[in-house]
């Protein structure tokens, strides 16, 4: 049975193996820590983030946890090791770049600081799943407004 | 088994490829695919009858009118009703629950009243009793499911000590398949002049179902789950407890006469049946059930329990698999709903969607009954009597495949 070449892009190696061992799993805890619950309310998938911002708006440090599809978890491992240490203005690009990838729309500023995150484009022949990749993302970019609300206040 | 594998030939849409693969259908239980006869009988209804129904006097619109109500008497039989004077058409099952959680709920439930309700039913069956409590100060409980995909009957038996106005239960379950002894539900609740309401969204067309051997007060059914058009559906009302039931929406057909002060209102199902009715679904869903009875309600029961059994053994054996609902050799609803250690249900359903497979995945509309089972989700596999156990064979070699892909 021959498998089609648009499964074999969406579930490709480094994909397949980022979900089954995610990279900075679990939680963080402690001062200037934020946790974001995000979910997919229709498929039930779930991700849980705990981001530390610093005053520059760099992410110092990141971990998730949650459950759901391969898609869904192994974005938010891929996305975590390219966000650790990245200053605020690379953390724009980044979100930006990556959701062009998966939408299809618009385009990638800085290819070379996706990396591996653009074997994630597969996901564009699979337009339910772009919420999938997107969820641990939209849990990233709410803990940075978060931040950047808390430093306004403070 | 029961080979009922000619009347394939009946069903236009299953032979087709998707993804280059034949189509395998295993989803029957979202929405049954519809024979050709029902889809002529659309066809004939709007090149010879259409004309709206009721109040015309030309030949059409009695035309129209007459197969209209025909159609009623023949699912009041199908069902088992004393009379069509006790169905009334929906939308669907959903209307059906709605309506009953509106008006019955709005002129009978009192703070202080409970109404009861299973861990297993569908969103449909669960949301407008808790949006019915809400409004009427009464509470909302329901009786736990066991491990094994069964209702607690002995909490079911003190839940109905309560104050309980009415046991709203699904009688098959779309997300385990199990079949709840509604008789048996209906015969406690009567004893204690509690009103019965039953969820035949996946009974009706697969079994046989007859309302006054069950004894509930209230059935609901959809079309479109037994090979009718969507849209279209039934809920049965017993005579004396629809009577006591005020109009839902006011509006053309359920009036007698109507001042610019007041209005009186149709007795009888036309009082709940407000503005031009879906004539061309019902229609067709008295095409579909003309088509079932051809084909045999005993006969479609048998191969559903049949192809079941064979898909279930089959799917025990697969490794990392975990199946939900009544073990295998316990009467139930023809699917199969499981886990696969290796693969969320997801990423399972777009593998074998690729190979022309399509399975469900997701928490099918029964969110609580998922967070009981400690499950995301499950993929279900849902068969109608149009399945073969080849296609069955098919869909193991899939999962076969998706297990070595994603471990």
């Amino acid at each position: 049975m021959a498998l089609s070449d648009d499964l074999r892009d969406l579930y490709q190696q480094v994909i397949l193996d980022h979900s089954r061992s995610p990279r900075n799993h679990g939680q963080l805890h402690g001062e200037g820590c934020i946790h974001v619950h995000g979910d997919n309310p229709t498929c039930g998938d779930e991700i849980d983030m705990w981001v530390k911002v610093g005053a520059d708006g760099k992410v110092e440090d990141l971990k998730f946890e949650g459950q759901g599809c391969a898609i869904s978890q192994a974005s938010a491992s891929m996305m975590t090791v390219k966000m650790k240490g990245a200053d605020a203005a690379k953390v724009q690009t980044l979100l930006k770049d990556f959701r062009a990838v998966v939408t299809g729309e618009g385009t990638v500023q800085d290819e070379d600081a996706l990396g591996e995150l653009a074997l994630l484009e597969g996901v564009q022949k699979f337009p339910q799943r772009v919420k999938c990749a997107m969820l641990g993302w939209r849990a990233l970019e709410q803990a940075i407004q978060q931040s950047g609300e808390k430093t306004q206040q403070a | 088994m029961s080979d009922l594998s000619h009347l394939r030939a009946d069903f236009p849409i299953l032979h087709q490829q998707v993804a280059g693969h034949p189509l395998v259908y295993f989803d029957s239980a979202a929405s049954s695919q519809k024979p050709r006869q029902v889809i002529d009988s659309l066809v004939h209804y709007y090149e010879h009858d259409n004309a709206n129904v009721h109040r015309g006097l030309h030949e059409l619109s009695n035309r129209s009118t007459t197969n209209f109500e025909n159609v009623r008497k023949k699912v009041a039989s199908f069902i088992g009703a004393a009379s069509d004077e006790e169905i009334i058409f929906t939308r669907g099952t959903t209307e059906g629950v709605n309506l009953v959680a509106n008006v019955w709920a709005n002129q009978f439930l009192k703070p202080g009243d409970e109404v009861v309700i299973t861990g297993m039913e569908h969103h449909s069956n669960l949301v407008p009793w808790q949006l019915a409590t809400q409004r009427s100060g009464a509470t909302l409980k329901y009786v736990p499911v066991l491990d094994d995909g069964t209702l607690d009957m002995a909490a079911l038996d003190e839940l109905l000590a309560g104050p309980v106005k009415l046991i709203a239960c699904v009688h098959i379950s779309n997300s385990l398949g199990t079949k709840n002894p509604v008789q048996e539900i209906c015969a406690k609740a009567k004893a204690r002049g509690i009103t019965t309401f039953i969820d035949g969204a996946q009974a009706v067309g697969h079994v046989p179902v007859n309302v006054r051997e069950i004894g509930c007060d209230f059935y609901a059914f959809s079309g479109h789950k037994m090979c009718a058009p969507t849209g279209i559906g039934a809920l049965y009302a017993r005579a004396e407890v629809m009577d006591q039931m005020q109009p839902w929406h006011g509006g053309g057909e359920m009036i007698e006469t109507v001042t610019m002060e007041r209005s009186t209102y149709k007795s009888g199902p036309a009082r709940f049946e407000a503005g031009t009715p879906d004539i061309a679904g019902v229609i067709g869903l008295g095409a579909a059930i003309d088509y079932l009875e051809r084909v045999g309600l005993e006969a479609i029961q048998e191969h559903g329990r049949e192809l079941t059994t064979y898909a279930l053994e089959k799917l025990v054996a697969l490794p990392g698999l975990r199946l939900l609902g009544p073990p295998i050799g316990v009467d139930r609803g023809s699917l199969a709903a499981f886990t696969l250690a290796c693969a969320h249900t997801h990423d399972l359903v777009e593998f074998a969607n690729t190979q022309g497979l399509a399975l469900r995945g997701g928490h099918h509309c029964t969110q609580p009954l998922m967070k009981r089972f400690k499950a995301p989700g499950t993929s279900r596999a849902s068969f109608y009597f149009y399945n073969t156990k080849a296609e069955v064979d098919r869909m193991i070699d899939i999962l076969q495949q998706a297990i070595a892909f994603f471990s």
